[in-house]
């Protein structure tokens, strides 16, 4: 299963789609596609019905988070000091991240191919957070987009019954967000150390001190 | 006495709950029913005996098992994986063990690859035993069929006991291999239980498999159909119910299990009935391993001397592995960001994915039918709401 | 015909029942606590600390280095490391645990402080009647409840204890076979070198 070879299938046949190959350092080789958001859709129908691939179990559903992280590279570059040209070490700064993801791993049960690593991207991590939901496609991504809905955040659009599936009713965080801060519910153990140790001293604290 | 100078109650229906308008009841199921195996809620909406709308709820063991384990170091997530679906910890482990060294790029010595076989399958014997016996205990047969059953997943508890030091939380494999090798006497005594299995499979399949209630029962209710099955990420025992011939360990070969001969035993109709016909048969499949296991068992090593179980940092990178859970396709996403502690970390959970057609099973069924279908997926709260 | 599967069930029943009178195959349940199976030599639940000779503050193999308590995946175990060295079992000066902690309350008996721990000296007891009526200090064991003497190790694991004493052994020996030639070493050569003496590598 070539991933190239997808990619110009899928973009053959679905005009205006943005791709993109996000390649995986591992050993797995497991390599992913990057699908826009408005053509998501449309790219997953066309894999799901293909004959070629029948793309037909979705196995697979998570949330990823990426808040926006700066990664400071050292970059080479050539300057003129006092007239002659020498090589400078650069610090640049870029920003990666800034935005929540959502991954699906198809398989396909009629040819036994897979995975195939889709990836959609939200704009931001707090107000554009739609993505459009696979969920009438495949069905096993119901519960699984419910759940990153529920831990993640991200709003899947024309999901059939988008509620909280872990968390109760009334639950106001994101509990997997990177930056999720627990509740002050610390409960007594005796042999706090580390993390446990301070937030039970923040809760001590807060409760007047023991 | 005061009582009777009140006015009675009128017991005959008056036009106001004439029951021809059809009044539908509620009915929360759960988390305390005996029969939702573990903290599952069903809230569900009656027409008489027949059910017209299920909602499961979720959530009642939700621990967040998943953030847990970002603060952990690889090791340490291992005996987490022993909670999740706590009747197969095993599977768990060695799913875990998968997904990381894909992530690594690992390879596990034969020794190790045959012992989690034989470990891997005794799981899948003593889950499908039991299940069983649930299913049977969820339909009324009280007790006789799951003690009898427990009686024979006891032995390889046993078993797992002298191999590992725990009946359940066995926290056996370790990404790299087994974290120790058999005790004297062990193989022995494993054979013994293995050769001993089919004689308990036929006795209780005298005791169900012709019984005309349990027919009676199952035939026809909860059908899932080939494609929805297929549409629904359905893995596992229930899917192959229904006619999907998707086994992982035919299709990934994941392991080493392309050295094995087995057939993959595949329903027709997609009821109740087959899926606990489906797993008597696999059973008797899984022995078939075993026994080719146990005689082809090599000597060597049991890790991967390479690997660093501490301080192990697998390079940045994400991998997917998943192996053919007694319940399904138990899947393990990582990401790792080069550190000690996995930076993503998901359980694709087969017990959850495989309910997302319980309320189309249950439609139109008795309400104690939902007892039986939700036996007959076979799911354990720990996995559902990790 | 109707009704034969339910006989044929029925047989099975009759079989299994009457069986259990003749069969210690189907009869597996015992009473207990009056009757006790053996026990299963790899068999875990909490850990203990190992001590070697006959006092037990002074024979603890724990020199505090700390590992399990950051290895420890629930994070039950709390250590606190002294600030001043005292000779263990073999006579070597060591640091040792002031405090050492482990809330069963927490413990999922998972080993992996067993497994990570370069001294042997934490292992899994088998003792499982711990049962106590205070939620936090009753099952809060400190060091002189977690110390068991190495007689005890060998008692409730010996298989695996024997090759723990010999392997402590082997090593010992090598250690008192360099610290030999270094000190017949340095008889030999009047010039003070300067070799590390054995005893105090780590």
């Amino acid at each position: 299963m070539n991933l190239e070879e997808i990619k110009s299938e899928i973009e053959a046949n679905v005009p205006g789609c943005r791709l993109e190959i996000i390649p995986n350092g591992s050993p797995s080789g497991q390599h992913s596609l990057l699908i826009d958001a408005d053509h998501a859709f449309a790219v997953s129908s066309y894999l799901r019905d293909a004959t070629n691939r029948q793309f037909d179990y979705c196995s697979n559903v998570t949330g990823i988070d990426w808040p926006i992280k700066e990664i400071s590279t050292k970059v080479k570059t050539k300057k003129i000091v006092d007239g002659m040209e020498k090589d400078v070490d650069e610090v640049v700064k870029t920003q990666t991240g800034g935005y929540l993801e959502a991954v699906y791993h198809l398989f396909s049960v009629e040819q036994r191919q897979g995975p195939l690593v889709l990836r959609m991207r939200t704009e931001d991590r707090t107000e554009r957070v739609h993505l459009p939901s696979l969920t009438p496609l495949w069905r096993s991504a119901e519960y699984q987009e419910r759940e990153i809905f529920d831990l993640f955040g991200i709003v899947f659009d024309g999901h059939p019954d988008l509620r909280r599936l872990l968390m109760w009713e009334g639950f106001e965080d994101h509990p997997m967000r990177r930056d999720y801060v627990d509740p002050d519910d610390y409960e007594y153990e005796p042999t706090a150390h580390d993390e446990v140790l301070k937030r039970a001293q923040a809760h001590q604290a807060a409760e007047g001190g023991l | 006495m005061s009582i009777l100078t009140e006015t009675p109650i009128d017991l005959v229906p008056g036009p106001s709950s004439d029951r021809s308008e059809g009044q539908l009841l509620e009915v929360s199921m759960g988390p305390q029913h005996p029969s939702t195996h573990g903290v599952f809620r069903m809230d569900v909406t009656l027409d008489g005996e027949k059910v017209v709308k299920l909602k499961p709820v979720f959530g009642y063991l939700h621990r967040n098992h998943e953030k847990i384990a970002e603060t952990e170091s690889y090791l340490g997530c291992m005996p987490y994986t022993d909670r999740l679906d706590y009747i197969c910890s095993i599977t768990n482990n060695w799913a875990y063990a998968l997904a990381v060294e894909k992530l690594a790029g690992i390879q596990v010595p034969e020794r190790a690859e045959y012992l989690r076989i034989i470990t891997g399958e005794l799981t899948r014997l003593q889950n499908h035993a039991g299940l069983v016996g649930f299913l049977m205990q969820d339909m009324g047969a009280s007790g006789t069929p799951l003690m009898y059953a427990f009686r024979e997943r006891e032995k390889v508890l046993d078993l797992f006991e002298a191999l590992t030091g725990a009946r359940m939380m066995c926290n056996y494999m370790r990404f790299g291999g087994c974290r120790v090798d058999v005790p004297a006497n062990w193989l022995q005594q494993a054979q013994k239980v293995i050769d001993g299995f089919p004689q308990f499979l036929d006795e209780f399949e005298n005791l169900l498999t012709s019984n005309e209630i349990l027919m009676a029962r199952t035939q026809g209710v909860g059908v899932v159909t080939r494609e929805q099955a297929i549409n629904a990420g359905i893995s596992g025992p229930m899917a192959r119910a229904s006619g999907v011939n998707y086994d992982l360990r035919k299709v990934d070969k994941y392991g080493i299990y392309d050295r094995f001969s087995f057939r993959v035993p595949l329903g027709e109709h997609g009821d109740v009935y087959d899926r606990y016909m489906l797993r008597a048969l696999e059973m008797r499949e899984s022995i078939e391993i075993l026994k080719q296991a146990m005689r082809d068992l090599p000597a060597g090593p049991i890790m991967d001397p390479n690997t660093k179980i501490r301080g192990f940092r697998p390079k940045a990178g994400e991998a997917y592995g998943r192996i053919e859970g007694p319940k399904g396709e138990l899947g393990f996403y990582l990401i790792s960001d080069g550190t000690a502690s996995p930076y993503r970390y998901r359980v694709r959970p087969p017990s959850l994915i495989n309910l997302t057609l319980l309320e189309d099973m249950c439609l139109g069924q008795n309400v104690a039918d939902i007892v039986i279908i939700l036996g007959s997926v076979d799911i354990v709260l720990g996995e559902v709401d990790r | 015909m109707l009704g034969e599967g339910i006989l044929k069930g029925l047989t099975e029943t009759a079989r299994n029942f009457l069986g259990s009178y003749v069969s210690k195959d189907r009869l597996t349940t015992i009473q207990f606590p009056e009757e006790r199976l053996p026990q299963i030599e790899a068999t875990r639940d909490f850990p203990f600390l190992v001590y070697d000779g006959t006092e037990w503050e002074a024979g603890l193999r724990c020199v505090s280095c700390q590992i399990c308590e950051k290895e420890c995946p629930p994070k039950c175990i709390y250590i606190e490391k002294s600030k001043d060295k005292k000779p263990d079992a073999t006579g070597k000066l060591q640091f040792y645990p002031t405090t050492f902690n482990i809330d069963i309350s927490v413990c999922m008996s998972c080993q992996i402080c067993v497994e990570v721990c370069p001294f042997d000296a934490i292992k899994m007891n088998v003792e499982f009647e711990m049962s106590s009526e205070d939620r936090f200090g009753g099952l809060l064991l400190r060091k002189e409840q977690l110390a068991k003497s190495n007689e005890y190790y060998n008692k409730i694991h010996p298989t695996e204890a024997t090759a723990v004493d010999a392997a402590l052994a082997e090593e010992r020996a090598k250690a008192e076979a360099k610290a030999r030639q270094t000190t017949e070493a340095k008889a030999a050569t009047p010039a003070p070198m300067a070799t590390p003496e054995a005893g105090e590598t780590k």
